[in-house]
């Protein structure tokens, strides 16, 4: 009955997306009667499609079996938050919360979105319905997940245990949020293309919802990369598997819009550019939306691979891209030109930001798509992996960091290098100094991490710069929130070259009883036992730590047996220090009475998530600061 | 400068900036894309030692080694073709990593012609072919030694 039900709301919410599109191309068209019947639309369109969802979430809760994709994907013996999770654990699943973020989204801009003139509005609200109408359209018609099954088995495949973790609670729903919320750029550029509206206006209304979609997509790529980092057992915090590309590419697009949006607002520049960048920055969720779902790659992410599924996205790919670059090519010509800049000014810098951005962007995307079309073009098989990255695309980030530092200390509209080189001089001097005293007192130092070391320092202390002689508390909050965001790279890149240049690795097989060493740690393997949990089994080991005279504490690292699916997975034991963290693995008897352990003392690698959520926190402050503005020169215009 | 002049030096900006992204993203794939080679293609076409490149086939029955150190192992690579190719691993194997199954290896060939495994890819399956043998399998990482 619930199943029913929910698929009901789902047919229900595509039809409602329909007359949304409807209406709004007949209102566009002047019928101007339609216009007040939208924006419900849109709301009842997201409670519609969040009803399915819920009903989907409740079918798991319950292991109701009759559910083809319950019994797929769930068993009954599995703790209740990996039902409630493992809702969307699964391709079908996952397909339904990508719609319900994306209702959601539009009705949020229904709801709230007072400031763009009503014309642009509907336009995007019809922009939204058309992206979410190809969307029930894959759900209905080739993933529907409310399918039943006859039949019914006494029970559930089960979860895959990669995915038994709290982690699958909140990374995909952040991360879709972050995906979708960019639809929203996308739908706002398509609006104002539309209605030929491309102006400040436009972009200070765009600007908070840009800034939330981005928000969502670093807090879901930081969590995402912690997720990874602790879960698999290998001690990486980022692969560059193309799944993790897939995040990174709306990620980096995004924050190219961000800054072009912000000069579109202050200085009236760069109106085609940001049209494009929205355009660019929701291509890169769909190519990632592709990539993931389609079952292209094989990856934890990619449950099932069926090449109609992979087809039927491809074509709203081409559908959604193709008709968004061709409308832009037919309306760039009216878009006015905007004012002109200064090559040295807070705009030119922004400039500089976008073009680098846009070059990592392009060198990521190559190297994510190149195997593919390889395979497709002469089938041979490749792999890309992270030298490519690393050579390819490091050094930009370097430079892109570099120029970050510089970019908030130049003015709006005009500078002088002479008074740049005034403001900029304290950041160089801290910059010089760290590479002094990283070379004397860190010997050995391979060249990428100490550039990064150096970097983050230098631009430590320049992104601190803009608070410069201001009065902390009267410095607007998106200044705050620049701030955070910038010194948040600096924490991150620094943790990133510290894990690189200063990990240290054991790797042992060792006897109960025997003591091994790991950078500054002691560990005595204690003991090793068997232990059951409600759907695994494992073998723990008890490892007894310390560190010089510090009190011992212990750590369980497991390796663990999942019955269904059969897989096995490791736990990583961590201990997180103020310097770093001790990551303990056991992995396989040797046959002779000895384990394999494996040990990594990792000083400083905590920062790079630190960094991240101090990034996303940035972000929050820009965000609330923004809003906060917008309000209240709202109200002086009412005054006015 | 004109508001057109500006668009047109910031296009053609732009377009450098990203034409030289993809150069450089292509000298650095001619470079770093490893490539998967089999046995029999390594007889014939054999990689550069060093470069990074993918290899695989089935473990030979009888040639799978534990090294005294209880973490390094040494095993035989076979295909269809008579010839084979040594492999060193140095860490934690795959659970399903075992004689006469399936196997993907990462890593680099020495100038004596033994390849050195970083990590080895294996599906939990018992019924795994490696993904570039069988296009409809997939595949899991483990045990990456970086």
């Amino acid at each position: 009955m619930i199943a029913e039900l929910g698929l009901a709301a789902l047919w229900l919410a595509a039809a409602l997306s329909l007359l949304q599109l409807g209406f709004g191309i007949a209102v566009l068209r002047g019928e101007e009667g339609l216009a007040r019947a939208i924006r419900p639309i849109a709301i009842v369109q997201a409670l519609l499609v969040g009803l399915a969802f819920l009903a989907l979430i409740q079918l798991f809760l319950r292991t109701d079996l009759s559910v083809k994709l319950v019994a797929a994907n769930s068993h009954s013996l599995k703790p209740w938050i990996y039902k409630f999770a493992g809702a969307w654990g699964n391709h079908e699943g996952s397909m339904l919360l990508w719609v319900t973020v994306l209702a959601l989204a539009g009705a949020a801009v229904a709801l709230l979105e007072r400031r763009l003139p009503e014309r642009t509005l509907i336009a995007t609200l019809a922009a939204q319905a058309a992206i979410g109408l190809g969307f029930y359209a894959f759900l209905l018609f080739s993933s529907n997940p409310f399918e039943r099954l006859f039949p019914v088995p006494v029970e559930g495949n089960g979860l895959n245990p990669l995915l038994q973790d709290p982690g699958l609670a909140f990374h995909p729903p952040t991360l879709y949020f972050g995906y979708v919320g960019v639809s929203i750029a996308f739908s706002f550029a398509v609006g104002a293309l539309v209605t030929r509206d491309v102006g400040p206006a436009f972009a200070r209304a765009m600007r908070p919802w840009v800034l939330a979609a981005w928000i969502f997509l670093t807090l879901g790529i930081t969590a995402g990369s912690y997720w990874a980092y602790y879960e698999l057992g290998w001690g990486g915090w980022w692969f560059w598997d193309p799944v993790e590309n897939a995040s990174l590419m709306p990620w980096l697009a995004t924050t190219a819009l961000l800054h072009s949006v912000t000069v579109l607002a202050t200085r009236d520049g760069l109106r085609a550019w940001t049209v494009m960048l929205a355009v660019v920055a929701f291509s890169m969720s769909m190519v990632g939306t592709f990539l993931v779902r389609s079952g292209i790659l094989t990856s934890v992410h990619s449950f099932a691979v069926d090449p109609q599924r992979g087809a039927f996205i491809l074509i709203l790919l081409t559908l959604y891209i193709g008709g968004a670059l061709t409308l832009f090519g037919l309306r760039v010509g009216t878009v006015k030109e905007g004012s002109t800049f200064e090559p040295v000014s807070r705009e030119g810098a922004l400039v500089l930001n976008n073009l680098l951005l846009s070059a990592v962007l392009g060198i990521v995307l190559v190297g994510t798509l190149y195997p593919l079309a390889a395979e497709a073009t002469t089938g041979e098989k490749l792999s890309v992996g992270p030298p490519y990255f690393n050579t390819a695309a490091g050094p930009l980030a370097l430079v892109l960091v570099a120029a970050m530092a510089a970019g908030p200390l130049l003015r709006w509209r005009r500078d002088r290098l002479r008074e740049v080189a005034g403001r900029i001089a304290l950041p160089i001097l801290v910059t010089a100094l760290a590479l002094l005293g990283l070379i004397l007192f860190v010997p050995g130092l391979r060249i990428l991490p100490l550039l990064g070391l150096m970097l983050a320092i230098g631009v430590g202390a320049a992104s601190l710069a803009p608070l410069w002689k201001r009065k902390l508390l009267r410095t607007p909050l998106f200044t705050w929130g620049m701030v955070i965001a910038h010194l948040g790279i600096a924490v991150a890149l620094a943790g990133m070259a510290s894990e690189s240049a200063f990990t240290k690795e054991t790797l042992v097989a060792a006897r109960v009883g025997e003591t091994v060493r790991v950078g500054p740690y002691s560990l005595r393997f204690e003991s090793v036992e068997p232990l059951a949990g409600p759907n695994w089994t494992a073998v723990e080991a008890r490892l007894v730590v310390r560190r010089g005279t510090g009190a011992p504490f212990v750590l369980l690292p497991q390796a663990r047996m999942f019955s269904s699916p059969p897989t096995e997975t490791n736990e990583a034991a961590i201990a997180t220090r103020l310097d770093g963290q001790l990551y303990t693995v056991i992995g396989k008897p040797d046959g002779g009475g000895r384990w394999q352990l494996r040990l990594w003392w990792k000083p400083f690698v905590t920062l790079i998530w630190l960094g991240g959520a101090m990034v996303a926190l940035g972000g929050l402050l820009a965000l609330v600061g923004r809003v906060r503005r917008e309000r209240r020169s709202g109200r002086q215009e009412a005054w006015a | 400068m004109k508001a057109k002049n500006q668009r047109l030096t910031l296009l053609v900006l732009a377009i450098a900036f990203i034409l030289g992204a993809v150069l450089l993203a292509m000298s650095a794939l001619k470079d770093q894309a490893a490539y998967f080679y089999s046995p029999g293609d390594v007889a014939r076409e054999g990689p550069p030692a060093g470069r990074a490149v993918r290899i695989g086939g089935m473990v030979q029955a009888g040639s799978l080694q534990r090294a005294a150190d209880g973490v390094t192992i040494h095993f035989t690579v076979k295909d269809e073709t008579p010839h084979t190719i040594p492999v060193r691993f140095t860490g934690i194997v795959p659970d399903l990593f075992k004689e006469n199954s399936g196997v993907v290896a990462e890593g680099r060939f020495d100038q004596a012609g033994l390849f050195l495994a970083d990590s080895i890819l294996a599906k939990h399956d018992e019924n795994y072919m490696p993904p570039q043998l069988d296009p409809k399998k997939g595949e899991h990482k483990s045990g990456s030694l970086k």
